[in-house]
Parts: C-alpha cells; sequence; structure tokens
C-alpha cells in the first residue's frame, strides 16, 4: 500500500538515508525510534509535507512523490492535535468534505458515525479551546478519516495525552484501524502502545531503517546490537556457540534450535528471566545460582540486578514476587531462562 | 506597610518625568487653540485638502504595504533560506535612514538622468511634485513596519495548522485563506495601522519629493514659517486628533488580541 525507494531527505541538522519501506494495505505499521531519529520526518515526507531528496514513494500502483500533498489522499494526525483554533468541533471535522466532492448528506452521515463512534457528538459546537487532550484528539481522528484517505499517518498520537485517558483513546485507534479501509502507520517510542495496535513495524535509528518485521519479532529478534539495546533488550552478551549450546564466560546456556554461524550474540529480555529460591538446584536445563546484587522500584515492576557467574543478569519481577521470593542485595538464588526466549544474532 | 525600597522610589520618579515629559507638550498644543480657531480651520480648503491627501496617501501606502508585503512577510514567516537576516536587514533599513535622505534616494532614481525615471516619464508618472510621489515616499517609510508584524502574525499561527489543512485536501491558496489569514488577520490589520500612523506623520521625506500638493505636516511645518506657532497650532490639533485616532484603534486591537491568547 505504502512503499517507499531509497527515500533520502536532507534537512539543515538531519539527514534521511536510503529508506525502504513497505506497508500492506490495511495493515497497522508502526514506526519506532529514539527522539531524532526521523520518523516524524517519514511521514512529512509521505504526506507530501516535505521536500524528498532522492527516491519514490507509492500509494497502491500510483506513484505521489512529486504530487502535491492535497492529492495524495493522505491524513495527518499529530501529538498535539493541530486543531483549527477558529473553528468549531464541527468546522474542524467537516473541514476537507469539500475538497473531496462529498455531498453535504453523506457528509453528515459520515460525521454522525464518527462522532458517534469516538463520542464526541456532544461537542460539536465547542471551540478546541475548551476540550480536554483526549477530546482533541477524538476531533483530529475525525477530521482526518471523515475524508476516507488512503492512509492514516499517526504521529505519537497518544503522547500529549494524560495516561488515565491514554487507553480509551488506544482502543479508540483500534477500533478506526478495524472498521475502516484506511491503511494506519504510526510512530512512537511506546512499547506498549505498538505491541497492543500494530501487525508490523519498523525500527529507525541515525536517519537509517535499522530493522522491519512483525511486531512481535522486533521484540524478541533484534536485529542488531543497537536494535537490542533499543527495545530494551537488556541482557546482551557476546557468545560463543558449539553444539547447540552457547557458552558465555564460564555458563553454558543450551539453545532450542540451530544458530546461524555468523551469529556473536546472546540476547535475553528482562523478563523472560525467573528467580527461584529453591534450596537445591532443580533437575532442568539453563539453571544457574546467582546472586542479587539490587533491587530497584521502576513504577509498578522491579528491576533485580543479579551476579551470575562473572555475568551481571537484569532480570523485571512483581511487587509480590520480590515479597514471596525475600529478594534482597546480597540473597542466593536460582535463574531460569526458558530456551525459546533465547535470541541469537 | 512594607517601607518601599529606594529602588521603588527611583523607578516611580523616573516613570513620572517620561510621562509628563510626553504629555505636557501635547496637552499644551490640544489646549492652544480656541474652539472657534479649531471651527475656523477646519473650514479652511487648505487645512481640510492637506489632512485628506495626508489619509488618503498613508492609507494608500498601507494598502500597497499589505499587497506586496503580505507574501514577503509570510515567505520570511515560514521559511529558512541563506540570505534570510539579509533580507530582513535590507527591510528594517528605511527605519534608520535619515527621512530627508529618502526623499533624496528617491528622486535620485525618479529623475530623468535615470533609466527608471525616464520609463516612468515614458509611461507618464510623475513622482516630483506629485501625489504619486507622496505615496512613494510613504510606502518607503511605511513598509517594514507592516511586514514586521505580519510577519510575527504569520508566526504565531502553527505550520501544522497548515500541514493538516493540505493533507484534508486545501491547496496552499485554500488553507491560506481558510486558516492562515484568519488567525493572523488582526495583526495584520494593526500593521496596516502602524504602517499608516508612521506615513501620516512624514515629513522629511514628503518635503524633499512633494512641497506640494500638501500633506498635513508640510501644510503645518509652512504655516508655521510663513506666520508663527499661533497659525500652525489648530491644524496640528487637528492631525494629531487623526493619529489619536488611529492609535486608539490600534489600542483596542491589541488589547483584545492579548486577552484572547
Amino acid at each position: 500500500m505504502i512503499r517507499t525507494e531509497e527515500l533520502n531527505i536532507r534537512l539543515l541538522d538531519f539527514s534521511l538515508r536510503n529508506v525502504n519501506l513497505s506497508v500492506q494495505e490495511n495493515e497497522f505499521f508502526v514506526l519506532m525510534g529514539p527522539t531524532g531519529a526521523g520518523k516524524t520526518v517519514i511521514l512529512e515526507a509521505i504526506a507530501g509535507l516535505i521536500q524528498v531528496d532522492g527516491g519514490r514513494i507509492f500509494i497502491g500502483e500510483r506513484e505521489i512523490t512529486g504530487q502535491p500533498s492535497e492529492k495524495r489522499g493522505v491524513g495527518i494526525v499529530y501529538q498535539d492535535h493541530a486543531l483549527f483554533p477558529h473553528l468549531d468541533v464541527m468546522g474542524n471535522i467537516t473541514y476537507g468534505l469539500r475538497y473531496h466532492g462529498i455531498e453535504e448528506k453523506k457528509g453528515q452521515t459520515r460525521l454522525n458515525e464518527l462522532t458517534q463512534l469516538l463520542g464526541i457528538r456532544h461537542l460539536l459546537t465547542r471551540l478546541p479551546i475548551h476540550l480536554s487532550g483526549g477530546e482533541k484528539q477524538r476531533v483530529a481522528l475525525a477530521r482526518a478519516l471523515i475524508v476516507r484517505p488512503h492512509v492514516l499517518l499517526l504521529d505519537e498520537p497518544l503522547s500529549a495525552i494524560d495516561p488515565g485517558f491514554r487507553e480509551e483513546i488506544r482502543a479508540a485507534i483500534k477500533t478506526l484501524h478495524q472498521t475502516t479501509q484506511t491503511t494506519f502507520l504510526m510512530v512512537t517510542h511506546d512499547f506498549g502502545e505498538a505491541l497492543s495496535l500494530a501487525d508490523r513495524g519498523a525500527i529507525i535509528q541515525q536517519g537509517e531503517i535499522a530493522q522491519t518485521g512483525a511486531i512481535q519479532d522486533l521484540f524478541h529478534r533484534p536485529a542488531s546490537m543497537a536494535v537490542a539495546e533499543f527495545v530494551g533488550m537488556k541482557n546482551i552478551f557476546e557468545a560463543r556457540f558449539e553444539n547447540g549450546a552457547a557458552h558465555v564466560g564460564s555458563l553454558r546456556v543450551e539453545l532450542g534450535s540451530p544458530v546461524n554461524p555468523g551469529h556473536r550474540y546472546l540476547a535475553i529480555r528482562p523478563e523472560d528471566i525467573t528467580i527461584r529460591r529453591n534450596s537445591s538446584p532443580p533437575e532442568r536445563s539453563n539453571c544457574f545460582h546467582a546472586v542479587v546484587t539490587s533491587v530497584a522500584g521502576q513504577g509498578f515492576a522491579y528491576e533485580v540486578q543479579l551476579k551470575c557467574g562473572e555475568l551481571a543478569v537484569k532480570t523485571m519481577v512483581s511487587k509480590r514476587a520480590i515479597v514471596d521470593l525475600e529478594l534482597r542485595e546480597g540473597a542466593t538464588v536460582f535463574i531460569s531462562i526458558d530456551t525459546a526466549a533465547i535470541h541469537t544474532f | 506597610m512594607r517601607r518601599k525600597e529606594l529602588f521603588f522610589w527611583l523607578t516611580l520618579t523616573c516613570g513620572i518625568v517620561i510621562v509628563a515629559y510626553i504629555l505636557l507638550p501635547l496637552v499644551e498644543l490640544m489646549t492652544s487653540s480656541s474652539i472657534p480657531a479649531l471651527w475656523e480651520s477646519i473650514h479652511d480648503k487648505e487645512v481640510v485638502r492637506s489632512i485628506r491627501l495626508s489619509v488618503f496617501s498613508a492609507g494608500s501606502a498601507a494598502l500597497i504595504s499589505f499587497l506586496f508585503g503580505t507574501p514577503l512577510a509570510y515567505l520570511l514567516a515560514r521559511q529558512d533560506f541563506r540570505g534570510k537576516r539579509l533580507l530582513e536587514g535590507i527591510i528594517d533599513l528605511p527605519i534608520v535612514i535619515p527621512h530627508p535622505v529618502v526623499g533624496i534616494a528617491i528622486l535620485g532614481i525618479s529623475g530623468k538622468n535615470h533609466w527608471i525615471g525616464r520609463l516612468l516619464f515614458d509611461l507618464g508618472i510623475r513622482i516630483m511634485g506629485s501625489v504619486t510621489g507622496i505615496i512613494v515616499a510613504l510606502t518607503f517609510v511605511g513598509i517594514p513596519f507592516y511586514i514586521h508584524s505580519a510577519k510575527a502574525g504569520f508566526m504565531a499561527v502553527s505550520p501544522r495548522l497548515e500541514k493538516v489543512s493540505r493533507s484534508l485536501g486545501a491547496s496552499m491558496t485554500g488553507t491560506f485563506l481558510r486558516i492562515t489569514f484568519p488567525l493572523a488577520w488582526r495583526s495584520m490589520l494593526i500593521g496596516i495601522i502602524m504602517c499608516s500612523a508612521r506615513a501620516i506623520s512624514e515629513f522629511g521625506a514628503v518635503v524633499v519629493i512633494a512641497y506640494h500638493p500638501m500633506t498635513a505636516p508640510v501644510l503645518i511645518y509652512e504655516r508655521f514659517e510663513a506666520y508663527g506657532l499661533k497659525y500652525s497650532q489648530p491644524v496640528a490639533v487637528w492631525l494629531v486628533i487623526v493619529s489619536l485616532f488611529l492609535f486608539l484603534f490600534l489600542r483596542i486591537l491589541t488589547t483584545r488580541e492579548a486577552r484572547e491568547k
């Protein structure tokens, strides 16, 4: 549906190099990456809001690289909502109708459908200044979707919304995606959003696409050290692979599947490491003796750091586990790793 | 009550001195002429003609500034390009150049020794001693004020609003008319008033380019030179009234804008 070929953009202090993206029709695709990686630039290039220095952009079979923004059929929703402050909610939502030759009656029907779906019917006569962040974002979504764009670009649509309302808007976005024929392309740096909404995604680092794939694979099967670090793969160790096992320092870790000969690293997500408090090691593979070196609260979960041989290992556990397992500095425990959770690259 | 510090008394004193310094001569001027004298002067055809000419030429200068300055102000507000600072400096030049010099400079290119002057002559346009010349001079001194204000107005409109409008199908022109203009019109109007106010008070450049037909400031000067202070004061009062009217309008607009923000 959306395809970019060797997209190159040079801005004053930033450049995007050879971006090749391919988003399927009606797919929900996310672009993730650190701040300043170029995510918004890609969106604005697809929307035709910034000049492209090289490469081509397609929507379906149609090349849109040189087309003006208004001819592309691409809607955009920004994190700051960008509602027109001098128009009321109704004026904002119906703004684009006249440019798409949509009759008044049809426009009215679509307005009713969208405002009903998004729960903003009672706000139609209000000015944006009198709306909450969540309401503003619903209006922005309705405004973009009423003209039935081929593609909807979402630039961190949830980041400027109070945490309490984020869940609602996230659900609204999901429903909108399921009920429309529009392809969604969203920029986010929130992993939870990406995992709950998207089918596939890409990670951008320093102006280049570092990895593309199914959303679960991006988090569990990073292709490089930089991606692994970005997606929160906190346990990354240099390893030597031999006979279906990885040798990390003095540890021997059993692997579930054969390893590609070029691989040099072993990675495990912190939440995939289980801590046990048995008095003797259980009879199972990948179970190692470890000593707790620190316990640090991180919001609702705790990060427990352990020393396992010469390795520093990080795990995430619940508050309940901290109490039940009596985890504190100096405690001796066993850690076990499921072979399915081990990733090599 | 807490004792006020010395600094407070210092600022208060300076403030009073400055306000008195501005107001005293103006109050003296406004009260210097008797009502009959004012009545008589407003029935003086020469006075009426000069004030009308001043208002007309200042209004024309503002209109020209609006027509030509708006696209430039928009460009300066939206685009970053090499030489932008230089361009902004050039636009500000009329503010710092002594006014008679402006008149002389304009005459320099509009005379028969210059190709532009010859071209204008061929087209039947006369600068020296004409209303056209006065409008040229007033536009020259007034346009920076319009461009500044309009640019600030455009800068206050988030480019994202325009981007969203384009993505919804509106063309560049449609976006300007439906989004940018409704959000920036007040700054543009303030610019027009500032430009007119600056233009209406211009004397130096006008007196060099066109002593006749007489604008109000030139008439005041002439009456002062020929007949003395008493005779020039009523005309001055009328010019001040016109300027105050503009000023008042400007204040109403700017306070409303500040309140809305």
